[in-house]
């Protein structure tokens, strides 16, 4: 007896996390390989930096003073007063760059929400109903597919700005093509996400924990949304991430074209509408908004590339 | 087992085809068969004789298309399950009828936790809200035998070993004390001890709950312990239908022997090859006008290549398809 507790008092005593560390969470796995990507780090600290600067900023200056014209003081170049100068109004570059921020933020988040809405459930539908209503919904898919993108967005843009009266939301007012603008990008940028998820679906669907689920009675919607879109969200996540970006871009074309949102609505696209004409007199016009759009889409980017690898199951790097 | 109260499903002239670009596979050729209140049946033959495309024809699982059901009636409870609309037929699915599929690292969803998937039928079927289904759903863990039941609800399929994964698809498929359990092959992928494992706790299951189960298995070890029937099927046709006792002692169709003459057994010389069946299982594509068996069958008469002989009854309870009697042929004896 006495032996047998001084033998195994020498084993070195193992505490329960040594035996068996618990597994981890697809959450962890995904931080832990995402914390890796130092360029994905990189972009997510930019752009917690650019949406503090654009919602922190509206602390310090209001938006009438962003929306407060003085033609005495037009095309001035940054000082101590206006930092980044001042536009062909003599309007503050700095209070417009933050709250258009907010705007173009906005319209990227609300844009890509629309997109992801729409992809999901064209793609769910066609690619696990299959059969006529595949085959109906990707063409669909591949004539939206097949008109130039920015052309579509011209052309919509045009037709529908200016028929929504402006709106009051949360005390502040916003142009009505606002909303065009948002509803215009969702709506002409779903396809990619839609083939994608037709394509996670159309392999999903053959599973055996699907026929599993439809023998225990749940009911079409409850595999599409409960079992089936859960396996399918990484790809997702990272095309909605990639989204935000180009619907930033997209906005930035239509307003550049002065088509997109109408001032005295400000944003970093519509910023850049007329700056063209001061390329070299007035560089501080289009150089502050054209560097945020650059460090947003940027950011975004990296952002979305370090998702793809953090997200992607074969990836083996823990 | 002459029963005269009526049968808890009754199976008459089942057809499955599938139509694929190759042409049409005839998966199920005209099966009928019965399965009483509290009985077992165990449906046995080799891969791709129509055992697990019979049940899920059953189920209404069969994808349409590419899948046809010809005909055929299924009648549960007075209900023809062939006819029945989709929307009825999720309230019987996971409620009445209960199915525990072949490949237990496959039939779990990969992302949801454990508690989910077991909480979702219970929901969906008995109306309870999330907490009572969670408690539910940890009786039902401990009742097949998974130790600390309530901290492995929030545990992910792959947390878990193939045979643990199985007893979590039993408990899921007796979540609402389902009336018939279809167990397709439950144990083929698991290995031999587990396999017992899984064999034990379902026939204590159905000891408490008193269960009627179709067995679905190529084993004809499992069968001769827990089934009080048998069914043997060939490319898509029942060939023999016994009481187990007498498909052992007295097996009469050609394809049951060889069956049997194949097993491999204890008191064999161990250098010994195993028997097998000559030839390959027959082609679906064609439509079978003659015994499907008999290019394979060593009793081959030429009646086999006319005619294909349905199921009769030759002694109580104990149907064959075959135009000889393999009993005077070699006494039944072959070794």
């Amino acid at each position: 007896m006495s032996d047998a507790e001084l033998v195994t008092s020498n084993i070195p005593r193992l505490i329960q996390d040594e035996i068996e560390s618990p597994p981890l969470s697809l959450r962890q796995l995904t931080w832990r390989r995402f914390r890796r990507h130092k360029m994905a780090m990189f972009g997510g600290v930019v752009l917690i930096i650019l949406i503090f600067y654009s919602f922190g900023g509206s602390f310090f200056l209001s938006e009438s003073y962003a929306n407060h014209t003085d033609t005495n003081i037009r095309l001035d170049a940054p000082s101590s007063i206006h930092p980044f100068g001042t536009d062909t109004v003599g309007r503050d570059i700095l209070a417009r760059t933050i709250y258009g921020g907010q705007i173009s933020l906005l319209i990227g988040l609300t844009a890509v929400i629309i997109e992801t809405i729409a992809g999901v459930l064209i793609g769910a539908a066609a690619g696990y109903y299959g059969g006529w209503i595949d085959a109906i919904l990707m063409r669909i898919t591949e004539a939206m597919l097949n008109i130039p993108e920015i052309f579509l967005l011209i052309v919509m843009a045009k037709e529908f700005g200016g028929k929504v009266p402006t709106i009051t939301f949360l005390g502040r007012e916003f142009s009505g093509s606002l909303i065009v603008i948002i509803m215009i990008i969702g709506l002409t940028s779903w396809m990619y996400l839609a083939r994608i998820v037709r394509a996670e679906f159309l392999s999903l669907k053959e599973n055996d924990f699907v026929l599993a689920a439809r023998s225990t009675g749940t009911s079409n919607a409850g595999i599409i949304f409960k079992h089936i879109l859960p396996n399918s969200i990484a790809p997702i996540i990272v095309s909605a991430t990639l989204g935000v970006a180009n619907a930033i871009l997209a906005e930035a074309y239509i307003s550049f074209l002065g088509l997109g949102v109408q001032p005295p609505t400000a944003t970093w696209g519509n910023m850049l509408d007329g700056a063209n004409n001061y390329l070299e007199s007035a560089p501080w016009l289009w150089f502050f908004p054209g560097l945020l759009i650059l460090l947003t889409v940027l950011s975004i980017n990296f952002l979305g590339d370090g998702l793809r690898d953090a997200l992607d199951p074969r990836s083996r790097a823990v | 087992m002459i029963n005269t109260t009526t049968p808890l499903l009754q199976v008459e002239d089942l057809r499955t085809r599938f139509h694929i670009p190759e042409g049409t596979v005839f998966a199920v050729n005209g099966i009928s068969f019965t399965i009483n209140e509290g009985e077992t049946l165990a449906v046995v033959g080799e891969s791709g004789c129509g055992k697990s495309v019979t049940m899920l024809s059953i189920l209404g699982l069969i994808p349409i298309p590419p899948g046809e059901i010809v005909s055929g009636k299924a009648i549960f409870r007075a209900k023809d399950l062939i006819k029945l609309p989709e929307s009825e037929f999720e309230h019987l699915r996971g409620d009445e009828l209960a199915m525990v599929f072949q490949d237990p690292m496959t039939s779990l969803n990969p992302v949801l936790t454990i508690g989910k998937q077991i909480t979702e039928t219970l929901r969906t079927h008995l109306g309870i809200n999330q907490e009572e289904a969670e408690k539910r759903a940890v009786e039902l863990l401990d009742r097949v035998g998974i130790p600390e039941a309530a901290s492995r609800l929030g545990n992910y399929p792959h947390q878990f070993s193939g045979g643990m994964r199985q007893r979590v698809m039993i408990a899921i498929a007796l979540s609402c004390d389902p009336s018939l359990l279809i167990a397709d092959e439950p144990t083929t992928a698991l290995d031999v001890t587990i396999q017992a494992q899984i064999v034990e706790l379902v026939l204590h299951l159905r000891e408490l709950l008193h269960m009627t189960i179709i067995w679905i298995t190529h084993d004809l070890g499992v069968v001769a312990g827990m089934a009080d029937r048998v069914i043997v099927m060939y490319a898509g046709f029942i060939v023999e239908e016994a009481l187990v006792d007498d498909l052992y002692d007295n097996p009469r169709h050609p394809y049951t022997l060889a069956l049997l003459a194949a097993l491999p057994r204890v008191d064999r010389r161990r250098d010994r090859r195993l028997n097998s069946i000559p030839g390959a299982p027959p082609n679906l594509l064609v439509e079978p006008k003659w015994c499907p068996f008999a290019p394979r069958c060593t009793y081959v008469i030429d009646r086999c290549w006319i005619e294909n002989p349905s199921l009769e009854l030759i002694a109580p309870a104990h149907k064959i398809a075959c135009w000889v009697d393999v009993s005077l042929t070699l006494d039944g004896s072959r070794s």
